[in-house]
Formats: C-alpha cells, structure tokens, sequence
C-alpha cells in the first residue's frame, strides 16, 4: 500500500554514491564488531585483575566477581569470532614481496608523504596486524584457560599456571599495543571506519589505498 | 576475618596505605615433630572452632585423612616413613597448613583489593567477602597451601585462629594438643622456645635437628622443630620463595610497564593526529579527466 505513494525511483536513504565499491560484506562487519565488543570487555575485565588502580572497572560488570566468572567466557567468545572470520582472510594476508616496500615506505608514509603502492585488499601493516592475531589470540585463550577456575585450572601444575599468567599478561599488552594502532589507522585514514561499519568505499579511496584491489574489484564488475 | 582491623601491615592489590594505627607484636605457633603423636586433634579443635565439617573422605591406605587439605580441612596431619641413618625407619608426622609467610606469595599475588590481609601480629588472612574466586593465591603460595572451594568459589586457609588471637586467646589447636607439640606466642619467645628444643634434640643424639623459618619468604609466623634438618624430609620445600614469576607478574614494574604502554598508544595517536592529520583521499576536488567536461559533470 505503502508503495503505491512513493515516487519511482524511491529508495534506502543512504550517503552511499552509486558507484562505491563494497569492502566488507554484512557478516564481515557484523562478526568484526563482535569481535571488537569482545575484546573491549576483555581488555576493561583483564586491567582490573591487573593492576589494582583500575578494579573500580569491575564495577561495570556488575561485580568483581561475576566480571571473574565472564571474563574467560567472553574471552572464548573473541576466539571463536575471530577465527570464523579470519578464516576467511587468511589468503588475502599472505605476505608478498611488495609489503617489504610497502613496510620500507611506511615511516614516510606515517609523516605525510604518499603510500608505497598496495597491491592486495591489505597493506603490510594490515597483514601484520592479522597475524599478530592469529598467534596473540590463541595464546591467549591457551593460558587462559590454564587458569580458568574452577574448570580447568585444577588439571594444571601451579608452576604452569604461573607461566600462563605471565604469558596472558604479556600477550595482552602485545594485543593492546596491536589493537590501539589497529584503531588509530582506522580512524587516521578516513573512510576506512565507513568502510566496516557501512561496508562500502569511494573509488578514489579504493583507488588511492589499495590500486591492486580496485583494478581486480573494479574489472569483475565491468567484466561482461 | 577478626574485628581487629586496625593493624593491617599489608592488604591485597592495594596501592593505599592500610589502616595500621595499632601494631602488636608478632606471634608464631611452634610445632615440634618430635612430640607430635600424630593424634589429630588439632584438626578436631580446628573443625570445632571454625565450625566447618569436611565431607567423608577416601581411604587411601595411610594415616592421612582426609589425605589432603581442602577448603574445610585448613590443617592436616602428613604421615611420611622414612629410613634415616642411623636411626633406622623413622615415622614423621608434619602438621601442614599456613605457614603465615613474612612475604606472602599469595596477598602478591591476589587481584582483590582486601582479600588477602596481613596484620601487624604476622597472621595472613583471607577476606572471603571480597574474594572473587580466581585461585591466583594457590599460584603464588610457595607451599600449596590456599583451597578453592567448589560450594562458594572462594578461597579458604588456615587463620591462624586470628578471631581468637585478636582477642587475646591462642588458636585452637594449640588449646587443644595434649603432648605441647604445639606452643603460642610471641616470635621471639617461639624462636627461644625452639632454639631449647633443638638443643635438647641435639643431646639425644639427633644432631641435625633445626628449626624452620625459612628466610625466603621472610621467615613465618608458624614454626617448625624438624629433629631430622631436611625439610624434604617433611615434605617442605627446602629454600620456598615467592616464585620469580609471580613477582614479575605481580610487580610494579609490570604494572607500571603495562600502564605506560597504554598510555604511549594513546600519546602517540593523539600526537600523531595533531602533526599528520588525516589521510583523506576524498577530501580534494577530483582532479580533472582529460575526457570529462564541467557541463557533462553537471548531468
């Protein structure tokens, strides 16, 4: 009914121009921000059994101990997430000769001067930062559960749940620093924030990050 | 926990200074092995007074029993033979349960601000209320001392009887021993009182006897008589410390290196952004194709 007083042409109203490109498909950006939700209550969770000036954050998860009792819960959740993702990505961050220029590049790249050209849908630092998941995340999850009172822990000599915690601290501090740079270039190269959270980029974004991926991308469409 | 919370020397994952107005002198349970009979009614006195029963246990084929410690069992009787010359098979019964470290293993390590006090006596107590159930003291503890309980998620130890101390009564099983296998006071006077034990033990031929109040951990407030020396004898460690791990892990060091990388990401985008500015390769007007027109833009 409602159709019939719509002008022909009536559409989504969205900011999207007609030829954008899609960069990331609903499923992608769905799992990416439940992996991100994840890890921002991992991360918040993980501070207050740190470091004891940052407990007050336990307050967010309604106690201290109940944030005890999710924290490894959620920490299961980033794994599974994380990897029915970046299973699909794996062969898109392979690492290549060009990503040793890209890399040489990146310092001038940082202070303003133009990008090495990038060849795939990643650049160096986007794969580095994908691997660096692929092996933070599992150890994470392998020393956690070492600890997990009270169902795991107990099958664990005391001296490897020492290890595990060192290696679980260690290994979040790596994924902070990961995380945080992950972040800022998201938000430094604009366009990319729109990229995951509405999925699509202009063409001169896809053109000027990644040349390599919009001729491949942009012949499959003009392609007969 | 006692009422007595004015005398807190160290408190758990906490940077401010503990109440600590009142200070009393340290006390200290000296347990001779070579008068223990092994008759186990500290462990009665112990149940009694904290009013906590364990359930039935298993027969393992020993005198233990219950074999180990639990969260309901805070102090246990090890029944070890062993031949040692020249003596010949010697039957060793060691009263485990919290030494109540100088340096405990398990406040350094304890996330929860509060669950894990020392007060200025040297008794180490955990505050279930503000317990949250990680069992990161077992990890620190040098002597595997600390039990989680699967009823309420919380940890549980030995008190040292501290409600009683903190009103002037020595702790339960002392009450209870009836061969003066288990002395209370002071320090000192325990320190004394084992240094006379051990030379009484010396006369009788057992010449390694030694006391244990290990330095490691800054020596502790309950003390051993160990007619044999070898602490591995009685199933202790022989040097316990905190474990290097747990002191990195748990050290200001770490905490502060932690911090200061958090805050270094956060500094650098900040200064990043205000010298760099954003990419934006949407920001500038199209450059202008050889083929295209204003006019036809315009369409």
């Amino acid at each position: 009914m409602l159709d019939k007083v719509r002008p022909p042409g009536h559409a989504f109203a969205t900011a999207r121009p007609p030829d954008a490109i899609r960069r990331y498909s609903e499923a992608e950006r769905l799992t990416h921000w439940a992996v991100a939700l994840a890890y921002v209550l991992l991360f918040i969770s993980g501070l207050a059994m740190f470091h004891p000036f940052f407990y007050w954050l336990s307050a967010i998860f309604g106690s201290p101990q109940l944030m005890r009792v999710l924290h490894p819960f959620i920490g299961v959740a980033l794994f599974v997430l994380f990897f029915a993702y970046g299973a699909r990505l794996w062969r898109e961050n392979l690492i290549s000769k060009n990503d040793e220029r890209w890399l040489a590049g990146a310092w001038n790249y940082m202070n303003g001067r133009d990008e090495v050209r990038v060849e795939g849908k990643y650049n160096a630092g986007q794969k580095l930062m994908y691997w660096s998941m692929v092996i933070l995340i599992p150890a994470l999850l392998l020393s956690g559960l070492v600890m997990w009172r009270p169902w795991f822990a107990p099958s664990f000599s005391i001296p490897l749940r020492r290890a595990a915690a060192i290696v679980h601290v260690f290994a979040a501090f790596v994924m902070f620093i990961g995380i945080g740079v992950h972040v800022y270039a998201a938000l430094w190269t604009k366009g990319s924030m729109r990229a995951m959270t509405q999925g699509w980029v202009t063409r001169r974004w896809a053109r000027y990050h990644h040349p390599g991926w919009y001729e491949k991308v942009v012949n499959q469409k003009d392609a007969p | 926990m006692t009422n007595d919370t004015l005398d807190l020397v160290r408190r758990s994952a906490s940077n401010e200074n503990a109440p600590r107005i009142r200070s009393h002198l340290e006390v200290a349970k000296l347990i001779d092995i070579s008068r223990c009979i092994g008759c186990k009614a500290c462990q009665a006195a112990c149940m009694e007074w904290n009013d906590i029963r364990d359930g039935i246990g298993v027969n393992t084929g020993s005198y233990d029993s219950p074999a180990d410690l639990t969260d309901r069992t805070w102090t246990v009787m090890r029944f070890y033979e062993k031949e040692i010359e020249p003596q010949g098979l010697q039957w060793l019964i060691v009263k485990d349960g919290c030494l109540h470290c100088a340096e405990p293993g398990c406040l350094k390590a304890c996330p929860a601000p509060g669950a894990i006090v020392q007060y200025s006596n040297g008794i180490v107590d955990f505050n279930q209320d503000a317990c949250i159930g990680c069992g990161y003291c077992q990890a620190g503890c040098p002597f595997n001392i600390p039990r989680y309980s699967k009823f309420d998620n919380k940890a549980y130890k030995c008190t040292l009887c501290s409600d009683r101390v903190g009103v002037g009564l020595e702790p339960a099983c002392i009450k209870t021993c009836p061969t003066q296998a288990l002395s209370f006071g002071t320090k000192v006077d325990m320190l004394g009182l084992a240094a006379e034990r051990v030379s009484e033990l010396k006369e009788r031929g057992l010449e390694k006897a030694s006391i244990y109040d290990p330095a490691g951990v800054g020596g502790t407030h309950v003390v051993y008589v160990m007619p044999h020396g070898d602490p591995e004898l009685y199933g202790m460690p022989r040097d316990p410390t905190i474990s290097p791990t747990v002191r990195l892990w748990r050290s200001t060091f770490a905490r502060t290196l932690g911090v200061l990388t958090m805050v270094s990401v956060f500094l650098a985008g900040f200064f990043h952004w205000m010298k760099v500015g954003p990419v934006d390769p949407d920001a500038a007007p199209e450059p202008k194709e050889p083929t295209s027109s204003p006019q036809k833009e315009e369409v």
